[in-house]
């Protein structure tokens, strides 16, 4: 469950209370009329989809029912930021990477999900069929 | 391969079952393969399968960066049916129930292939027009289907409350006599072991960490385990394929979503067919075993976490009590979620990509086990000759682009 900090009521509320609308920034073509059938069916179809950092619309759809933005981790679901409508992220994939290079620690692959599947973990298993 | 029989059984008894034969090698990886496939879940496995047994290619390797079959196909709820609308959709379904009918025979692997039939509800006035409209598409197309109204549908189901008290009365169903469901791991372990056995390498623990692309051909995979050429690869990774389509340079129109399912205690028969509701938004069957097996819809967030949201387990608890009030007390024993890969038209990709050489089979969503021995079969003949399969073609990525959608969320949409 998802305690999640509405950027306009400045509370933390439920889950229930929102609705995920999909990937967020969004440009439609400005000019839709004129655009070609390649640039129309990916501002339709096509999104990021990523296992990471995800820039994604919510609606507070049973409070104040504005629109605003998460971003959130996909895979261990870490909500780290929330933004009012036209605002843009100050948490990116980029900057993540950028603390963690100072800070020194690794990034987190945030991929890796088989027990014995990185390869460091190659001592491990080499440790474990001995 | 030894095979499978009764009498096996017997002579294996009289060694306390101590000396069967593992159901497939853990071979090292090769240097070089005709056809790499990427994740070993029962589609990957199936298309290795048919591209041995079918087309005689069997220097191929299954990538597999977990263990085999463990991840939709361990995680969905098994039901099996074709009763698609579109033309395209129900000759690619139905392609995979007449393969479904001869399987167990066919891996010699017992799937527990069980047509005990599917349900599905309709509890308004549009939504019969729709089953209506569907049940005819399908005789059209040869697939079994019939309407049924509320009398019918409670003779078939006594336990289902048919009655007027109803918030969502049951107003009748459309009725698929040859759908049912089959044991999922099975699946994946049956065709492991066949294609196993015509010297397909299944490679588990092995992760791809990248492709090899050279003047946008693709000509091997790197993974944890060192890197394997191959002038073919097939990427067959449900939930992850977007992950894969990053590496190799290219997006995908999918949606990766958690899709959780339940299942009960174990307890005496009590429901012999597999009823599904679009409306009140949940479906269910009974195992061999004796649990209830539940689902329900996806959680709206793209994720990749393996497991479901509370509100979702609660909103499928409470359709399923809607239409059987007589499971209200039933205890659940276990919930587990799965990544689905959602298409904005809730079809299929089986596809050349813009790698040469490289193909995808995603975009199930949340009803791709049904169409485990079908996926695989059209995508070995797609792997085999380089050119999609005639059932395979309608199935493209250009269909975002062209606009020749599949849209087949009134069949696939909720009902898994």
């Amino acid at each position: 469950m998802f305690h999640i900090y509405c950027p306009y009521c400045e509370e933390h509320r439920e889950e229930e209370e929102f609705h995920p609308r999909g990937q967020a920034h969004l440009q439609r073509p400005a000019d839709p009329e004129n655009c070609s059938d390649k640039e129309w069916g990916d501002y339709l179809f096509f999104r990021d989809n990523p296992r990471g950092i995800h820039h994604e619309l919510w609606v507070h759809s049973v409070g104040c029912r504005k629109f605003f933005n998460i971003t959130r981790h996909t895979a261990n679901y870490e909500i780290l930021e929330t933004y009012k409508m036209g605002e843009r992220p100050s948490i990116t994939a980029e900057t993540l990477a950028a603390d963690e290079r100072q800070s020194g620690v690794q990034a987190a692959s945030g991929g890796w999900q088989t027990v014995g599947a990185r390869p460091e973990d190659e001592a491990l298993n080499t440790e474990a069929r001995a | 391969m030894q095979r499978y029989s009764g009498f096996g059984l017997v002579k294996h008894a009289l060694n306390h079952h101590e000396n069967w034969q593992r159901q497939w090698r853990n071979p090292t990886p090769k240097k070089q393969y005709d056809i790499v496939i990427v994740g070993g879940g029962g589609h990957g496995l199936a298309t290795a399968y048919y591209l041995a047994k079918v087309h005689n290619i069997t220097n191929v390797a299954v990538i597999e960066k977990g263990w085999l079959g463990g991840g939709n196909t361990a995680r969905n709820t098994t039901i099996v049916r074709s009763n698609y609308l579109w033309d395209e959709a129900a000759a690619l379904f139905e392609h995979s129930m007449k393969l479904w009918e001869g399987l167990s025979q066919d891996i010699n692997y017992n799937v527990m292939f069980s047509q005990r039939g599917v349900l599905n509800l309709g509890h308004t006035l549009q939504d019969m027009r729709d089953i209506q409209r569907r049940v005819n598409a399908n005789r059209l197309n040869g697939i079994d289907g019939e309407v049924l109204d509320a009398k019918g549908v409670q003779e078939i189901v006594p336990i289902l409350d048919c009655s007027s008290r109803a918030r969502y009365p049951v107003l009748g169903a459309s009725w698929q006599p040859r759908g049912g469901v089959a044991r999922h791991d099975a699946v994946a372990w049956g065709y492991a072991r066949a294609a196993d056995a015509l010297g397909v390498d299944l490679l588990q623990n092995t992760e791809v960490t990248g492709f090899k692309i050279r003047d946008g051909r693709v000509y091997g995979v790197h993974t944890n385990r060192g890197d394997i050429e191959a002038k073919t690869v097939g990427c067959v990774a449900a939930g992850n394929s977007g992950v894969l389509a990053k590496m190799a340079g290219f997006k995908l129109p999918l949606e990766s979503h958690p899709l959780q399912a339940l299942v009960s205690e174990p307890l005496k028969p009590v429901l012999d067919t597999v009823v599904m509701s679009n409306h009140v938004h949940g479906y269910i069957s009974q195992s061999d075993k004796g649990d209830l097996v539940i689902g329900a819809g996806i959680d709206g967030y793209v994720g990749y976490g393996q497991r479901g949201s509370y509100p979702t387990v609660e909103h499928t608890l409470q359709a399923i009590v809607e239409m059987f009030p007589i499971f209200s007390r039933v205890r659940m024993n276990r919930q587990w979620g799965g990544i689905v890969d959602t298409c904005p038209d809730a079809s299929p990709i089986l596809s050349a990509t813009p790698v040469k050489g490289m193909f995808f089979n995603c975009g199930w969503g949340t009803g791709g086990f049904k169409a485990t021995p079908g996926s695989g079969h059209v995508f070995a003949a797609t792997l085999a000759k380089g050119e999609a399969h005639p059932l395979a073609a309608p199935f493209s990525i250009d269909r975002f682009h062209t606009g020749a959608l599949v849209d087949e969320h009134g069949a696939a949409g909720v009902a898994h």
